[in-house]
């Protein structure tokens, strides 16, 4: 085998991280004068927790280890889902398929050719109970990835909670509830903003009510950067939209410190080591202060910031797929230095099809390896004190701030995602990093360096149109035997209540009970809220 | 009519919102010199023929990342067909299994790009496979 020689690009190359933000050769003492290490730095378990939320790090509780994980028909992920607890697995985490991502059903036109693909379908609650059948839900803990019809898709889990006899105080889990992200990176949506934003308050006063271990949304920067953000526009955007949600719940007449403690995070990890282990210390910092500062929150739960991690999916390549066994790795690991609570490694053929089970078992042992056999569990924020990750922490901290100005003088998150501006931003930062790889500026290892002759193909997981199939014959049959002046009644009042300023949770538990379905409720919403149309930016 | 520019249609088809590459491969093709009109996101296979034909483009390129794919392209194909429009070159870009793409260069498909094809060799291909329009 010949070696190439690292060529050309190099002397060029101007030396930057991923977010293409130049570095210096060399840190010192000199460039961290004017931080505070007292203020800012701190320690672990204390204001602004820089250096972690717990005082005891991975000492007292290791990182969850939660992988994201649904396909085909409910019965087929029910059975992944006991294989998992069998195996000793205590928390769940529940992908769905597209179509029910954007709140239609199975049947539905749109829905062809994407049934059961990218996750679990969920179209009614029968759905549900095959999907939990046997699953005790006061003692697991399930985490949901929906957005736009979010509220529905939790009053199915909470109207399955309520068959099993379960005490509503005692459910928890995590919905992830985002909206604002999917109008600036994700783009699964039904309703205008300022709609969904009532939706999504609706829950948040719900569950402070009557599910009070529940964790009400799950405010994500991982979207934000897979569309190509920086790691500084991931943090600031998130944060920033972290802040709408709290505005809201305030407005809405909650005490800021009787739900901002079930607030929680979801960063991306990507490949500048540095750069991410620098972009988590400054989120806890910026969250403990804005909520302290900003709401006035007295609770030291509502300042600290949870976060869950997932590798940066898009920084996987389809050639030599191998190597991304690599990245996932130190990726993973700038999670568990940053602090994670969670996390979720990538499998290797992430940039060809869902993963297989082999694949996924690799990327689950990376994270067991870590834990178990590098030793970085040992010390709380090891990094903490080294003049070149405190100089990009609070560079980090700096031009979030100056984000939030920018968004403030908009009008808020809603204001600046009505002119476009998240989108625009994020839009520019993908085009040049883009141009910077073609470029040869920025090196990926297989694809613009080092390439091969193409290897011999991966094994890919399949997944067929069976469950397609099945799915409109279930709905068929729901729909002939269900009492249908019922459902229309819960369709009525629901319509009633989102044009008053009632909270639609419970109308909701209502309509699923009554085995309406996902998109018969989402459409009845539609007349009342209006359907987002994006803008052309 | 010398020097037109090359006509492309940047279509998103199905449910799927992930747009990040479809917008890159937008703006790069605007850059190499051609005329790039982007559908926005959500397009039925009818939605984009009807667009094709309005703007009279000599190419579609439908971006994919659902695993849709198999349903989506070749029903766009049997479209074209029925629109005597099968003289447009017609290439996809996202995640699709290298199993899938004889099927799909059966079905009319010319060009399949997965991840990492750099903008550049996309550009190429087009400016090389759109056919040459007659003058006038």
């Amino acid at each position: 085998m010949v070696t190439k020689p690292i060529s050309g690009p190099r002397e060029a190359e101007r030396f930057t991280t991923t977010s293409l933000t130049p570095v210096h050769r060399l840190y010192t003492p000199a460039d961290i004068v004017d931080i505070d290490p007292e203020q800012e730095i701190g320690l672990p378990g204390e204001f602004p927790f820089t250096r972690g939320i717990h005082a005891t790090g991975y000492r007292g509780k290791l990182w969850t280890m939660r992988q994201f994980a649904g396909f085909g028909s409910a019965f087929d992920s029910n059975k992944r889902f006991k294989y998992l607890l069998e195996h000793g697995q205590t928390g769940l985490s529940v992908a769905f398929d597209l179509p029910t991502l954007m709140g239609y059903d199975s049947d539905h036109p749109v829905s062809e050719g994407e049934v059961g693909k990218c996750g679990v379908a969920i179209s009614s609650l029968a759905d549900m109970e095959v999907l939990f059948d046997g699953i005790p839900l006061e003692q697991v803990t399930t985490s949901m990835t929906i957005n736009c019809p979010a509220s529905v898709i939790f009053a199915m889990y909470l109207a399955v909670a309520e068959k099993q006899g379960a005490v509503r105080s005692r459910i928890s889990g995590t919905l992830q509830n985002d909206i604002l992200k999917e109008y600036i990176a994700q783009k699964e949506w039904i309703y205008p903003p300022r709609e969904s934003m009532r939706l999504v308050t609706d829950v948040i006063v719900f569950c402070t009510r009557e599910v009070p271990r529940w964790n009400t949304i799950s405010i994500s920067g991982y979207h934000i950067r897979e569309a190509g953000s920086t790691a500084l526009q991931e943090l600031a955007f998130t944060l920033r939209d972290g802040i709408e949600y709290v505005q809201w719940a305030v407005q809405a007449g909650l005490d800021v410190d009787a739900f901002a403690p079930r607030l929680s995070f979801f960063f991306n990890a990507h490949n500048d080591f540095f750069e991410e282990i620098a972009k988590y210390r400054a989120a806890r910092r910026i969250w403990a202060k804005v909520m302290r500062d900003r709401f006035g929150a007295k609770d030291p739960r509502s300042w600290m910031l949870r976060f869950h991690t997932q590798t940066a999916g898009c920084s996987l390549t389809a050639q030599q797929p191998y190597n991304n066994v690599v990245r996932t790795a130190i990726q993973a690991l700038a999670g568990v230095l940053g602090g994670t609570q969670s996390l979720h490694t990538n499998s290797l053929d992430e940039a060809l099809a869902l993963p297989t089970e082999e694949a996924a078992t690799i990327a689950l042992r990376t994270q067991q390896i870590l834990a178990m056999e590098s030793g970085v569990t040992n010390t709380v924020d090891p990094l903490g004190g080294s003049y070149f990750v405190e100089r990009m922490t609070s560079d980090m901290e700096r031009g979030c701030f100056d984000y939030f100005e920018k968004i403030d003088a908009m009008g808020g998150m809603i204001g600046a995602i009505e002119h476009g501006y998240p989108q625009r931003e994020i839009q520019d930062s993908a085009y040049h990093y883009q141009c910077a790889i073609e470029r040869g500026e920025k090196v990926i290892v297989g694809v613009n360096e080092f390439v091969a002759e193409s290897s011999a193909p991966l094994p890919i997981l399949h997944i067929d149109d069976s469950v397609a199939q099945l799915q409109s014959e279930r709905l068929r049959s729901l729909r002939a035997s269900r009492n249908q002046a019922a459902v229309d009644r819960s369709l009525t009042s629901l319509q009633a209540g989102a044009r008053s300023n009632e909270n639609t949770m419970p109308l909701l538990l209502d309509c699923v009970r009554a085995y309406a379905t996902l998109g018969e409720i989402c459409d009845a919403l539609r007349p009342v809220f209006g359907e987002y149309q994006e803008s052309a930016i | 009519m010398a020097g037109r520019k090359i006509r492309v249609l940047v279509a998103k088809p199905g449910l799927d919102g992930h747009d990040r590459g479809a917008k890159i491969v937008a703006r790069a093709l605007r850059d190499a010199g051609m005329e790039v009109i982007y559908t926005g996101l959500r397009q039925t296979p009818e939605s984009i023929v009807m667009a094709a034909l309005q703007e009279d483009v000599d190419c579609i390129g439908l971006s994919v990342l659902s695993g849709a794919h198999m349903v989506l392209c070749p029903r766009l194909m049997e479209l074209l067909r029925e629109k005597e429009m099968s003289d447009v070159l017609v290439v996809v870009g996202g995640i699709i299994p290298e199993a899938d793409i004889p099927r799909l260069k059966e079905a009319g498909i010319a060009g399949v790009f997965l991840p990492g094809t750099s903008t550049q060799e996309i550009a190429r291909f087009i400016s090389d496979h759109v056919p040459s329009k007659p003058e006038g």
